[in-house]
């Protein structure tokens, strides 16, 4: 909407109102975004390696322990969820920044989404993946477990539609599919562009995936539709999926799971760690493939802002579980805490209050927003706080119950580690093989952002019909 | 759309390709067909957009699927009646949360297959009426027409100062 107002600004202020201020020309998106899908080189490969490393390590130790059975893993009364059911947490979380910076901030009209939605939505997409190996994992008679789904089986005994667990099932599925088809719907215009570019077997692909689309007026217009209401959909979704997973623990009566805190508690905690996961993956896509122009300091600063944000909420999630187990009155809820902070897995709880709580902190400066490695750094801590959130909220819960008798300390084993650190590997597996195959930034919408070409320089001239010069964002 | 008999003008200004639009409209062109490499709202403004159908989609799919998300978990429930925790057979609260999952899911997926009918997509026929410009920066503007249609056509896009035009039964 500059354009009135363009004629009084200086060049300097009128790029440094832009998006992308490198940019000039649609053109050049095209061709710096599908340059990454050329060959990759020397240090794509080795990445590659160690995560086909990690897909071995966690295929690997999943094969033992259906051989061995559930046994080789650490979990025993009272500990029956451990380092699975932490791993899965820590997933859907990571899953959630994405239909967060898709969706919701497309509604919402955020200017600086464009750029990163698009390894954001990626990073959804892979991290429900790994989440529902876990499930799976967990159950340990895994040629068991399409019992979760509610067919007509032999008996015609359906699942329990009260249990907490079977919501879950519904609510992750659910996630999945829409998840994928957003992600993949999003991509149509974008593989168009691969397919016009590429030869051979990659364009014979690319023209599959494309689906025909040729960008007319009519594909745009319904297309611009859907995908609104795609995001509409997805909002009260990626708010539901962590709130049905955090019921997973607060639908018991275990002191430290029963609180009714615990579905915004877990959502905000979930955006927190998925934001400071987009920002791990981003700052070395970046350098990689010279993105400097398309992810700029301005991208990682609103990013950054959003990570202090949930930072500050879950933080005070932390502080309202404390005060709440020492006004309720009730001793098992009191201990719990008080084991939590000084118990036998205070160690956990310091790393998740630090992590979490205070090193995010050090984003109030400007300076450390700006500075992509000290976010890279922050953003590490992050996930190692996250993950250890979930470890504090289930072990220690579960180590220390009601009846005295019955507590117990629980330890991964090998098996456990080798299939947590391996589903990393998962992980990036599908990741890396992502941003060489499919454009890992949006074209088009980044297109959106970028002034067009116009034949009269400043507009207005000639009265109503001029086009503003800045695109509106989004629909 | 099927005919491809006609003239199509490739542009590299956003503002000339709304003006061409605009005119062919005014001069009794209807069925102008525009190419952009993004959601260029000012070229839709051009034609002259209603409300897309999909949106009607979207209603029917979320509402069949909160109905049906109710509808199972109940009727499962009462196919055998097993009291669960002291809970009613019928515990309508906790089916909110399947019956939610699935106004969802529905809704999405019928909002896709809403917009693949009304956008003719998959398309697999090789497109004749297509430059690849078109998905990097290039706007486009097709025009079905023939004898002196096409004349008119033709010279209203050349007003526009077009990048380029070819013509021809497949343009």
């Amino acid at each position: 909407m500059a354009t009135a107002t363009d004629a009084n600004l200086t060049e300097a202020q009128r790029r440094g109102a832009l998006a992308h201020p490198d940019v000039e020309l649609h053109s050049e998106v095209n061709r710096d975004i599908l340059k990454m899908l050329s060959a990759p080189g020397k240090g794509w490969w080795f990445l590659f390696s160690l995560a086909v490393l990690g897909v071995g390590l966690l295929f690997g130790s999943w094969g033992w322990q259906v051989y061995r059975g559930i046994g080789v893993s650490g979990l025993t009364s009272p500990v029956g969820w451990g380092a699975y059911i932490t791993t899965f947490v820590f997933w859907v979380g990571i899953a959630h920044s994405g239909t967060l910076i898709s969706a919701i901030l497309f509604l919402f009209r955020a200017p600086w989404r464009q750029s990163i939605y698009r390894m954001a939505e990626a990073m959804t997409v892979f991290g429900v993946m790994t989440a529902g190996l876990f499930p799976l994992i967990h159950v340990g008679r895994v040629w068991h477990a399409y019992w979760l789904i509610p067919y007509p089986n032999a008996r015609y005994l359906w699942p329990n539609f009260r249990s907490p667990l079977v919501w879950d099932v519904f609510a992750v599925t659910t996630y999945f599919t829409v998840s994928s088809v957003f992600f993949y719907l999003g991509m149509v215009p974008d593989m168009a562009a691969a397919r016009d570019q590429a030869k051979g077997i990659r364009r014979k692909l690319y023209s599959v995936i494309a689906l025909g689309w040729r960008g007319t007026d009519r594909q745009w217009h319904h297309f611009g539709k859907a995908y609104l209401f795609l995001a509409a959909l997805a909002t009260p979704l990626v708010l539901s999926v962590h709130s049905v997973v955090s019921w997973d623990f607060a639908m018991s009566i275990v002191p430290g799971w029963h609180a009714t805190v615990f579905a915004p508690y877990f959502v905000a905690g979930a955006i927190f760690s998925g934001v400071a996961m987009v920002i791990t993956l981003a700052v070395p896509i970046r350098k990689v493939f010279g993105l400097e122009a398309y992810l700029t300091t301005k991208h990682f600063d609103a990013m950054a802002k959003l990570v202090m944000l949930t930072s500050m909420i879950v933080f005070y999630a932390y502080l309202t579980e404390f005060f709440m187990a020492w006004y309720s009155g009730e001793p098992p809820e009191k201990q719990m805490f008080w084991n939590r902070l000084f118990g036998h897995y205070w160690w956990a709880t310091w790393i998740m209050l630090i992590c979490n709580g205070m090193v995010p902190m050090m984003l109030w400066f400007k300076r450390i927003r700006h500075s992509i490695p000290a976010l890279f750094a922050i953003t590490i801590f992050i996930n190692i706080g996250m993950w250890f959130e979930r470890y504090v909220i289930i072990v220690t819960s579960l180590s220390h119950e009601y009846a005295p008798f019955a507590w117990g300390v629980y330890r991964p084993s090998l098996t456990e580690m080798g299939i947590v650190i391996g589903s990393f590997g998962w992980f990036s597996f599908w990741f890396l093989l992502f941003i060489r195959l499919l454009p890992p930034v949006a074209i088009a919408e980044l297109k959106e952002v970028i002034p067009p070409m116009m034949r009269r320089k400043s507009g207005g001239h000639d009265g109503g019909d001029a086009v503003p010069a800045t695109a509106p964002a989004g629909d | 759309m099927s005919q491809s008999s006609g003239i199509l003008a490739s542009f590299d200004y956003l503002d000339s390709t709304a003006d061409a639009v605009k005119e062919l409209k005014a001069a009794g062109f209807d069925e102008v067909t525009t190419y952009a490499s993004y959601p260029e709202h000012h070229l839709e403004d051009a034609l002259g957009y209603g409300e897309s159908p999909v949106r009607v989609w979207t209603l029917v799919g979320a509402l069949t699927g909160t109905a049906g998300g109710f509808a199972f978990t109940a009727w499962s429930s009462m196919d055998w009646p097993l009291v669960v925790g002291g809970k009613p057979i019928l515990s309508m609260p906790a089916y909110v949360v399947i019956a939610f999952e699935m106004t969802i899911l529905f809704g999405a997926l019928s909002t896709v297959l809403g917009m693949f009918i009304n956008s003719r997509l998959p398309n697999v026929t090789p497109a004749v009426v297509y430059d690849p410009e078109f998905s990097s920066g290039r706007y486009g503007v097709f025009v079905p027409a023939s004898g002196t249609d096409l004349d008119r056509a033709r010279e209203i896009l050349g007003k526009h100062d077009p990048a380029e035009t070819r013509e021809g039964a497949h343009a």
